[in-house]
């Protein structure tokens, strides 16, 4: 038995991780809370964006990737603001580029500014562009079966459907789809977008997903560091419990968990 | 004088420069970044050697803090 065996872990691409809690590194007070509270989820992945710098700033002011250095944490671009398939290619081309020909990257395409969510039709498009030149592309989608399983077909190397809106905190809105989701898929499926605490995290964990990703739910957070622990307890304890195989639910089993023999005889004279 | 614009600002320099030149001017050198020439990503490797021309249209990118 080799010495890993039995460790429940998460491969994807070919890369092996023991976290299945990967966190965006947006929406924090500083770089010091963005550090405590990536530390404090046990995230091996992280999300960044890809942004112009800030020309003339201060050349001595840390940046994100010296506060999450590539060579601690596997950084996952996103391609958060892209509303086309050629923003999205171009983004992520910049960011192969930038952590030096690193190719597993976060594909979103988005549809509309107020709500965020995902244009698939440009999705499936950037999807296809991006698999052809080569990048390992996690997928942000809606909750639809079909376009899933299609990301899937193109090449992605997991699809990562929503809960619930971006940074909406409304937790997993649909769980039959996403079980359906979870079902036909051979490649990883992660939630991605609109946890809002642990038990969110805990329930997608339970119903087979193999990752959760998210940023609000800690970062908004009252006590962010203290979120990202209970997130890391929650994902670990949902995927327990599904590796463990949940008891059946009924309407009613007349099954008590105490025995239904050797009760006490009635206290009344015969 | 060349004209170039910088993620959307107009600059003006005294000559051609190298684009690892622009970078040390602009306080960039040693940081990661990755750069785009009028829509080509410019590799690293070929920052001392490519000129800036009059016209040129930049992106100069970071990653930052996103979900």
């Amino acid at each position: 038995m080799k010495p890993n065996e039995g460790i429940d872990t998460l491969t994807i691409a070919g890369k092996t991780y023991l976290s299945r809690l990967l966190v965006g590194t947006g929406k924090y007070r500083d770089f010091a809370e963005t550090r405590a509270a990536v530390e404090a989820s046990g995230a091996q992945i992280v999300t960044v964006a890809i942004r112009r710098t800030n020309i003339g700033q201060n050349p001595n002011e840390p940046s994100l990737l010296e506060v999450l250095p590539p060579s601690k944490y596997t950084i996952l671009p996103n391609t958060a603001g892209c509303y086309n398939a050629a923003d999205a290619v171009r983004t992520l081309r910049l960011a192969r580029e930038l952590l030096d020909g690193h190719d597993l990257v976060k594909l979103e395409v988005l549809g509309d500014p107020a709500t965020l969510y995902p244009n698939m039709a440009e999705t499936l498009s950037a999807a296809e562009t991006l698999v052809k030149d080569g990048f390992k592309v996690m997928v942000y989608c809606s909750d639809d079966p079909i376009a899933a399983a299609r990301l899937e077909q193109i090449g992605c190397v997991a699809v990562m459907p929503l809960a619930s809106l971006i940074g909406s905190g409304m937790g997993i809105l649909n769980p039959w789809n996403l079980s359906i989701i979870i079902a036909n898929a051979r490649v990883p499926v992660l939630v991605d977008a609109g946890v809002g605490t642990a038990s969110d995290a805990a329930i997608a964990m339970e119903l087979g997903c193999d990752g959760v990703l998210m940023n609000t739910a800690i970062a908004q957070a009252g006590n962010p560091v203290l979120m990202a622990s209970a997130m890391k307890k929650a994902v670990e304890a949902g995927r327990e419990a599904f590796r463990a195989g949940r008891m059946p639910k009924k309407l009613y089993s007349a099954s008590p968990s105490s025995p239904t023999g050797g009760m006490l005889g009635s206290s009344k004279a015969a | 004088m060349i004209a170039v614009t910088i993620n959307g600002e107009a600059r003006r320099f005294d000559g051609a420069l190298s684009v690892a030149q622009l970078l040390d001017e602009l306080k960039l050198t040693g940081k990661r970044v990755a750069l785009e020439r009028n829509g080509e990503i410019v590799p690293r490797s070929r920052f001392p050697e490519q000129t800036l021309a009059d016209g040129d249209r930049l992106e100069i990118v970071v990653a930052v803090g996103g979900g």
